[in-house]
């Protein structure tokens, strides 16, 4: 079957939209960041208590889980409305390219590094937006939608950089894929683990985050520039926590139906292929780092370390493994 | 003597709690994780010789003792396995009293209404309409799905306790085990399986899974001694393959046929397209297409009139375009002089271009696809040292043979299709025409389906286990006015506890007490539980 050529091009036009829509994005939400009145360390964490207390629905009359909003919305905030309102849009441009990709190729848009890495981003940016809007719903929550922004920028820049370069450096044109390629397990294996990694993205940035926040809080004046304006110790390590305990499952799931599928590609489900190799390994620090919540002594900063090693050995599996060593996935394409 | 058996015991005991501790399998777990990297980074026998000889050549002090520590083949390394065995003895041992402690769980009631409701992490509290009775029985329905054990309380309160969420470390327990059963599926198959590859013409010819003897190369698992394989044989009829306009392959399909069973017996065969992708699965056994390439078929012409005809496969040297090197051999018949024999032997050896290109007369290809098959040759002729003791790649002539002067160029042609290159002595070589051969991979693994029951036991039990949530509920309800039970008027108090993580229970909380209280109950929700331990202190 041909490519549809004008289809692709469109596809890749939307494709340098979303990624321009996200570096915005990303700049509106350090500016939201900045803005932030850091002031004193110590007048920030009063502050942050206070949130806790108001996140808690204390008895207090202003309803559960809603911070008093302050008669007029201050500059921070608005900004903050637009970040988040342009990574919509971006998902949007960005999910359209995807689209555009698959039709104009009739296969599912993931059949290279180009497309894988686009995929991915759209993941972790989509994971992003359901935390934003599940953390606005009105039940209590411990931190509220606007603090939770600050992670925005912090997300958005590994985005950007990912989408940067499997734009330029891996991008490839769209074409047809290779026998061993075409079957339905591309549909399955691969969607999993797209979702798991993007999903990963965002449970490692909050992990980082979470540890420059709480050697902000140990001792305020470490890394106040930053952890002043981080949300709170404990709804960093939430996020990260709920979307690892989401997605195990789903990676545990990708591993297994990769092996399903090398057994009628490859001719045996597991031979310690160098990408299955290290998928194992993923698998082994991410049980480690549920054990480790679990597990006195271990819990938070060193669970924390663990949850980024893990996003880490991910990265690796990406593009190490991909790209320079030799193995049945580098047919994948570059 | 008592003492020193009390010693060891007590070494013993306290050997297996510490072997048994979640510690030790967070340490064990990091291990596992170190230990297998190297088999990723550092090229493995199992998967790639070639590049293990590479390593060899490159860091030629640095490999053979790394090759001494086992990196070369880390998966079946000794510190591998007793990595995973140290594991797997601390999982069990981890997991025998747990399934005891959740059989004790799943027999008893809920535990019963704690005093002080207002302790817990999750409370509310509302004075409704309503007799205890009625409110009790809004709760009760409410909690339908939980289990639970209602009580009367001295004081004329009654109360229901609830507790929800057992299969949560039902499904931990059930992904433990299912992990146990993988390794020891996986294990056994390591034993039972083999796997051959072979090379068949796509012109008719046939294979049979009769003995090792047929398989160009055959590895095997410890307990197979290669007698007593599955039965089947497979013929090759066709191989179509569709290219690309960019040389790239679109599709392969090789039309086969089969027999195995009955078929054996009455010599029926069953047709089967095989494809990358969709292997043949016969007699317990599958058969894949790992490769293909080009035979060409030369006939040899002697001066005497006889003739010789000869297809071999070549190997691709140049996967994207099919460039093939090779050597076809002939002995000359009717020669019954052994010396005489092996003087008048003789080799085509050269490349092969399915479209070929030239730079000068040097031959390359310039697409895979048969366009124009061309060779270019040497014929020579001499000993071939075909009986010299010495194993020969069938792909090349013995080089040494030829330094030794035994063995020499006679000419040195460009043919296509049909063209012949006519030797000194009026032998004629011809290049006849060319034949696709496929690269067939027969592999047997019992235990695959174990391992794959296995594998789906785990995905659900860390479903379960990381998804459901074992959390508590109570409700006490005690008439608002004491002295006057029958007044119409209830205090209803709801207490919650999760006992996993707290992380999305005061959602659930929440609605539970809409549900039963009505949206202005008094809510307290304690969200700085465990906040201590977030904020890194490792305690
Ligand atoms: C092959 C090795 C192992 C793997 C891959 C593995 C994996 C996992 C995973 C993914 C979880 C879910 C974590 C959670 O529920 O939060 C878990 C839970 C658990 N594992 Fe393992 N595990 C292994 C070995 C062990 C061993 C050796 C022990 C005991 C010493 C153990 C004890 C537990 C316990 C107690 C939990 C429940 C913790 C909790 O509920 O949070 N595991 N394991």
């Amino acid at each position: 079957m041909a490519v549809n050529e004008t289809l692709s091009t469109y596809s890749d036009m939307a494709y340098a939209t979303s990624v321009v829509l996200y570096m915005f994005a990303m700049l509106l939400y350090f500016a939201e960041f900045s803005y932030k009145r850091s002031a004193n360390p110590a007048a920030a964490a009063q502050r942050e208590r206070e949130l806790v207390g108001a996140g808690g629905g204390s008895a207090a009359g202003t309803g559960v889980g809603r911070v008093e909003t302050p008669a007029k919305r201050p500059m921070a905030e608005r900004l903050g409305g637009m970040a988040v309102a342009i990574t919509v849009l971006g998902a949007l441009v960005h999910g359209a390219s995807l689209i555009a990709r698959g039709v104009s190729t009739g296969r599912a848009p993931w059949g290279n590094m180009y497309e894988f890495g686009s995929s991915i981003c759209l993941a972790a940016v989509l994971a992003w937006l359901i935390v934003l809007y599940r953390q606005s719903r009105k039940v209590h929550r411990d931190t509220t939608a606007v603090q939770l922004r600050a992670l925005g920028g912090f997300l958005m820049l590994p985005v950007a950089v990912l989408l940067f370069l499997s734009g330029t450096v891996l991008y490839a044109e769209a074409s047809q894929l290779e026998p061993a390629l075409q079957s339905y397990w591309i549909v399955i294996h691969v969607s999993a683990a797209i979702v798991s990694t993007g999903v990963l993205l965002l449970a490692g940035v909050a992990s980082l985050l979470y540890l420059v926040r709480v050697r902000h809080e140990n001792s305020p004046e470490k890394m106040a520039a930053v952890g002043s304006r981080l949300p709170g110790s404990r709804a960093l390590d939430r996020v990260a926590y709920r979307a690892t305990v989401i997605i195990f499952p789903v990676w545990t799931f990708a591993i297994v139906a990769g092996a399903i599928w090398a057994e009628a590609a490859w001719g045996r489900f597991w031979g310690w292929d160098p990408k299955e190799t290290v998928s194992f390994i993923a698998w082994i620090v991410y049980a480690a780092y549920l054990h480790a919540r679990a597990t006195a002594g271990w819990r938070g900063v060193r669970s924390a370390w663990i949850n980024v090693f893990g996003l880490a050995v991910m990265i690796f599996n990406l593009f190490f493994i991909n790209i320079v060593v030799a193995g049945l996935h580098s047919y994948a394409g570059i | 003597m008592r003492t020193h058996l009390k010693t060891a015991l007590a070494f013993l005991r306290n050997t297996w709690r510490g072997l048994t501790s979640m510690r030790t399998a967070l340490v064990l777990l990091f291990l596992l994780a170190m230990a297998s990297l190297p088999g990723a980074l550092i090229p493995q026998r199992s998967q790639n010789q070639t590049e293990v000889d590479r390593y060899f050549d490159e860091y030629p002090t640095l490999a053979p003792v790394l090759d001494d520590l086992g990196v070369f083949e880390v998966f079946s390394s000794v510190w591998f396995a007793s990595i995973y065995v140290l594991l797997f003895i601390s999982l069990i041992g981890c997991l025998v009293p747990r399934c005891a402690e959740h059989y004790r769980q799943w027999r008893a009631k809920p535990v019963r209404t704690p005093r002080n409701l207002s302790r817990m992490p999750h409370h509310a509290e509302t004075t409704v309409d309503g007799s205890v009775d009625d409110a009790l029985g809004a709760a009760r329905s409410r909690l339908r799905g939980w289990r639970t054990a209602e009580e009367e309380e001295p004081d004329g309160a009654r109360s229901i306790s609830a507790e929800r969420g057992y299969l949560r470390e039902a499904g931990n327990l059930i992904f433990h085990f299912a992990l146990v059963g993988l390794l020891i599926a996986f294990a056994g198959g390591k034993l039972y399986n083999y796997e051959g590859q072979v090379i068949v013409m796509a012109d008719g010819s046939e294979f049979c899974n009769a003995g090792t003897y047929n398989y160009d190369s055959f590895i095997a698992g410890l307990n197979v001694d290669g007698t007593g394989l599955n039965e089947f044989c497979v013929r090759v009829n066709d191989f179509d393959v569709q290219y690309q306009h960019t040389g790239q392959v679109q599709s392969y399909v090789v039309d086969t046929e089969y027999q195995s069973t009955e078929d054996l017996q009455t010599g029926q065969w069953q047709p089967h397209r095989l494809e990358v992708n969709h292997p043949l699965r016969t007699s317990g056994d599958r058969v894949y297409l790992t490769g293909n390439g080009y035979a060409p078929q030369f006939t040899v012409t002697f001066p005497d009139g006889q003739q010789r005809t000869q297809l071999t496969q070549w190997q691709p040297v140049d996967v994207p375009t099919m460039l093939s090197q090779g050597a076809t051999k002939f002995d000359r018949p009717g020669v019954e002089d052994e010396r005489e024999r092996r003087q008048n032997q003789i080799a085509v050896s050269g490349l092969f271009a399915p479209t070929p290109a030239f730079d000068g007369a040097v031959l390359s290809s310039q697409f895979p696809d048969l366009n124009d098959p061309t060779v270019a040759v040497d014929v020579l002729r001499g000993d071939l040292g075909l009986d010299s003791g010495r194993g020969q790649s069938i792909f090349s002539v013995d080089q040494q043979m030829v330094e030794q002067g035994r063995l020499n160029r006679e000419a040195r042609e460009n043919l296509r299709v049909g063209e012949e290159v006519r030797l000194a002595d009026g032998t004629t070589v011809r290049f006849d025409g060319v034949e696709r051969f496929a690269n067939l991979q027969v592999s047997h693994d019992p235990t695959q389906m174990w391992v794959l029951g296995f594998a789906i036991l785990i995905i659900a039990g860390i479903g379960a286990s990381l998804t459901i949530k074992r959390r508590r509920v109570w409700v006490r309800a005690r008439p608002a006015d004491p002295a006057d039970p029958d007044a119409g008027r209830t205090i209803v108090e709801i207490g919650g506890l999760a006992r996993t993580d707290q992380a999305g229970y005061g959602e659930e909380f929440y609605t539970l007490t809409e549900d039963i209280l009505g949206t202005d109950a008094d809510r307290t929700s304690e969200t700085r539980a465990d906040l201590g331990a977030a904020r890194g202190r490792n305690d």
